[in-house]
């Protein structure tokens, strides 16, 4: 090899380093922002649930979201290297900034349509967790190892309340039918791979979404059929909520989240 | 404490101590387990840089009792002696309620906390509960009401014989 093409190959591979860690900072911060969204949801059910236990329930659940949240998003502002950190990138980014899941910011409605919406994440988290495990960003790796065993339990809490939902009385089976109705057409943003998805499936940081859908699909079928709740069809839409294009209900939560820091910039407990 | 989690080689005299200081830091939500018992310690040694390094990892990535830990293992160091101590946080490989020491689950038994389920179970299995043992009375005719309990670590069960709610140490 001439000493050009050692130079140029060089420079091809320092480009493709830059490139793939842009897109590792922005696959991270869609993990951490779709946790931390989710989080913040389940937390407005405290004090709010059907019984204390599911209180308890939710509540714990929106503690490890949060917690993965910062895990995620701590990681994220290292990579991003401009000295923000967990917070400032949880309270003081906007609602275009924000590139989580569109599904995770659907408001809680009903608890049929809170536990809708959290068993298609769970069932989600645990096959891109259980997938991460295994990346060669080492970092990730241990964070996912750590959230997918604590995902395994949400997804069970879930899919047990969408079988005695659905399979309960008239009325919850009709709530969870129509939460289900409802919520359905935001499914189709969770496996369709744009060109971050591409570049860190490239790059062995992160599964490819492809490969994931005929798992997911198939939990989310057995745990409706146990349900007797209808799968509805697929309605191809492109919600972007992972490339900060959000419905109007994002701004509204985020409002609430950070209206303390934004307040009092820097406070702390 | 099991060998399988951390010794990699015996500890000389100086670690030793190192581990009996902070075999007195008990965990804040359940004050009678250590926090060596609960295997939240991931090693405790000198290296080149001729510091003492303490490894700590989290139970649960959004556990609140996190915080409380590093700052009274902290402290625990400082009174100990061992103030230039770094502390490091573990994540690698993810904190397992098979780390829980012997001792650790008597104590947690004797306390009213069932300790955890040794087998690990498939965790995508549905309704299906790991028989738990009433610490108050022995018996195993007990039932879950909610996977979920007063901290992330815990579950909510009742005795079906003597009829008292107690806590379950989750298997994770």
């Amino acid at each position: 090899m001439s000493a050009a093409n050692a130079a140029d190959e060089m420079k091809g591979q320092s480009l493709n380093a830059q490139l793939s860690n842009d897109a590792r900072l922005r696959y991270v911060l869609r993990l951490g922002d779709t946790s931390l969204v989710l989080g913040q949801r389940l937390g407005e059910w405290v004090g709010h649930s059907p019984a204390l236990e599911e209180d308890l329930g939710l509540a714990n659940l929106a503690l490890d979201l949060v917690g993965q949240a910062r895990l995620l998003l701590s990681y994220a502002a290292e990579i991003e290297g401009k000295g923000r950190d967990e917070d400032a990138l949880a309270f003081f980014r906007d609602a275009p900034q924000f590139t989580n899941l569109t599904l995770a910011e659907q408001p809680n409605g009903d608890f049929a349509q809170t536990l809708v919406r959290q068993f298609l994440l769970d069932a989600w988290q645990l096959e891109i967790y259980e997938g991460l495990a295994s990346s060669s960003d080492t970092r990730l790796a241990a964070i996912a190892a750590k959230a997918v065993k604590e995902t395994r339990y949400h997804f069970r809490f879930s899919s047990g309340w969408l079988i005695r939902l659905g399979d309960g009385t008239e009325e919850s089976h009709r709530r969870a039918q129509n939460a289900l109705e409802g919520i359905w057409r935001f499914t189709d943003e969770l496996f369709v791979a744009d060109e971050v998805d591409e570049q860190v499936a490239a790059a062995g940081i992160a599964p490819r979404l492809a490969d994931l859908q005929p798992r997911w699909s198939a939990h989310i079928d057995e745990v409706l059929g146990g349900a007797t709740l209808q799968r509805p069809a697929s309605i191809p839409y492109p919600w972007h909520g992972k490339r900060g294009v959000h419905t109007e209900h994002l701004g509204h939560m985020l409002t609430e989240m950070q209206h303390l820091q934004r307040t009092y910039p820097g406070a702390q407990w | 404490m099991s060998a399988t989690h951390r010794v990699t080689k015996p500890l000389d005299e100086r670690e030793r101590a190192v581990w009996s200081v902070l075999e007195n830091v008990m965990d804040p939500e359940i004050p009678v387990v250590s926090v060596v018992d609960l295997g939240i310690v991931r090693y405790a040694h000198w290296t080149s840089d001729r510091r003492l390094h303490v490894g700590l990892t989290p139970t649960y990535s959004g556990c609140p009792a996190t915080d409380v830990i590093r700052r009274t293992v902290r402290e625990a160091l400082d009174a100990g002696g061992y103030a230039d101590a770094v502390l490091e946080e573990v994540l690698s490989p993810p904190w397992t309620s098979e780390w829980l020491s012997e001792a650790g689950r008597r104590r947690l038994e004797a306390f009213g906390i069932a300790p955890p389920d040794k087998a690990v179970f498939n965790p995508r299995q549905l309704f299906r509960a790991p028989v738990v043992r009433c610490p108050r009375c022995r018996s195993d005719n007990t039932e879950r009401v909610s996977e979920f309990g007063s901290t992330p670590c815990k579950a909510h069960y009742r005795c079906s014989s003597c009829l008292e709610p107690f806590d379950y140490f989750k298997c994770i």
